[in-house]
């Protein structure tokens, strides 16, 4: 999506910087230049946490079942608190003022770092279960591996997230099992849903130069190194769900220049900044 | 305030005993096991605190909370930190927490049965029994089922006993 020139007004960080520094809430350290690709990658940590929590937080007052709707909001809610936690870090690391809300908030589609199958619309209910089971799998396993990495504030982080996502891949999974080996139609949803978003899943394990300059800094493993955890966990579940992936898939985001990470989006996710980023965008460092 | 009028620790852990958590208000944030610390620095009261879900929305009350308590009982200096490691389980909920929970409808965490990802078991127990007893808070029965796996609050599963046929929470395990 192109960006929109009157949403990217030169001086509204700016503007929002001062706000929340004169609320007192704003320490600003010295920049350094050092921490860009760390920052980056805390970006699509936090990213991807606060996309997938705004998609799930879409069902809000519509899930097909009370305990669905409470259990799709109780898991954006983990979400969006995880991705308070990377972003306020990101924004500790950039150093360029400004917290969490400011990364949230005050980015442009562009500056996004999210996978695509994050940010796709919802679908059916089979398709937003499929997609959470499906980033759930890759969220644990990349969680359990962080909780080694070299910076003490990402293992504390992914110590405290990995308890939560564990709990996440547990229902998903549950439920992926349920619909895939239930009713013809359901085993049909969730058929049509897993062969949709199977060509974004490659995203999630291609590795680029932020991935490579972290695994070497020893904060975070190289995306493709777990891929065979991911596959043994998605087998195992889709097998018991009677539900069959493509035999072969292009995979979207990993060639050429295209793809969340390197904040080349699908049209979907102007449309969620636009209602999510609404407030302090008409108002800047608006409170309450 | 003079070095010499500062109350001890012990004091301070009893009056956090007292504030109640502002969504299960039978049990208090002591027994949450939230509470990590207290400690004196100068004239300042160090409080440190832990989060119980990442995203939980009590997280600021609770602080409020313990603002509130300690400056009515004259505290001037006062300082929270949030600590993230370790990072909080529902281990921590104190025995006396427990009954309290319990006496309130809530079933109580059962320990070391917190989720783990690891999926074999899990696909074991859908076509199975659970390998989880959970005890209905109002008949004792353990004769229940799981509703769903997230309830009211942050911190809570939806259960039913099939005996006396109660819907009830069940904290849930992290």
């Amino acid at each position: 999506m192109p960006s929109l020139p009157d949403m990217t007004t030169p001086n509204l960080s700016e503007l929002a910087g001062k706000a929340l520094a004169e609320s007192g809430h704003v320490t600003v350290p010295a920049p350094d230049a050092g921490q860009e690709q760390f920052s980056e990658w805390l970006q699509r940590m936090g990213d991807n946490a606060l996309i997938l929590g705004h998609r799930a937080s879409e069902w809000c007052g519509h899930a097909p079942a009370l305990e669905e709707d409470i259990a799709l909001a109780n898991q954006a809610l983990d979400l969006i608190g995880q991705c308070q936690l990377w972003l306020g870090l990101a924004a500790e690391v950039e150093a360029k003022g400004g917290d969490a809300d400011r990364l949230a908030y005050l980015r442009d589609a562009g500056a996004f770092r999210n996978l695509l199958l994050v940010e796709l619309p919802n679908g059916d209910f089979g398709m937003t279960l499929m997609r959470q089971f499906l980033f759930d799998a890759f969220h644990h396993t990349l969680l359990l591996a962080l909780k080694t990495s070299s910076d003490s504030r990402v293992a504390d982080i992914a110590a405290k997230a990995e308890k939560e996502v564990a709990y996440h891949l547990e229902r998903s999974a549950d439920l992926v099992i349920r619909l895939g080996d239930g009713t013809a139609e359901s085993h049909n949803r969730m058929q049509a849903a897993l062969t949709k978003l199977w060509s974004y899943t490659g995203e999630m394990f291609a590795d680029d130069a932020v991935d490579q300059a972290m695994a070497d800094a020893g904060i975070a493993p190289l995306p493709s190194t777990l891929k065979a955890a991911w596959e043994k966990t998605v087998t195992a579940v889709l097998d018991e769900a009677t539900l069959v992936p493509p035999a072969s898939a292009w995979q979207h985001g990993i060639t050429g220049s295209g793809g969340g990470k390197k904040g080349v989006h699908t049209e979907h996710l102007g449309y969620i900044l636009a209602e999510m980023q609404f407030l302090q965008r008409a108002y800047p460092g608006a409170r309450w | 305030m003079a070095a010499a009028t500062l109350p001890d620790t012990d004091q301070i852990w009893e009056w956090l005993s007292q504030v109640p958590d502002p969504e299960i208000p039978v049990i208090s944030l002591t027994d949450l096991g939230i509470i990590r610390d207290v400690a004196w620095q100068g004239d300042t009261l160090v409080v440190t605190v832990t989060p119980t879900y990442s995203g939980c929305p009590a997280t600021s009350v609770i602080n409020l909370d313990i603002e509130a308590a300690l400056r009515g009982h004259g505290i001037e200096k006062l300082e929270l930190k949030r600590q993230l490691a370790p990072a909080w389980t529902t281990d921590w909920i104190t025995p006396e927490g427990r009954d309290k929970l319990r006496a309130y409808g809530i079933a109580p965490p059962v320990d070391g049965t917190a989720a783990d990802g690891v999926l074999a078991g899990r696909i074991a127990r859908l076509t199975g029994e659970s390998n989880l007893t959970i005890q209905c808070p109002r008949c004792g029965s353990t004769h229940t089922r799981k509703v769903s796996q997230f309830g009211s609050t942050p911190c809570k599963a939806s259960y039913r006993c099939n005996d006396c046929l109660e819907p009830f929470d069940y904290f849930k395990c992290i």
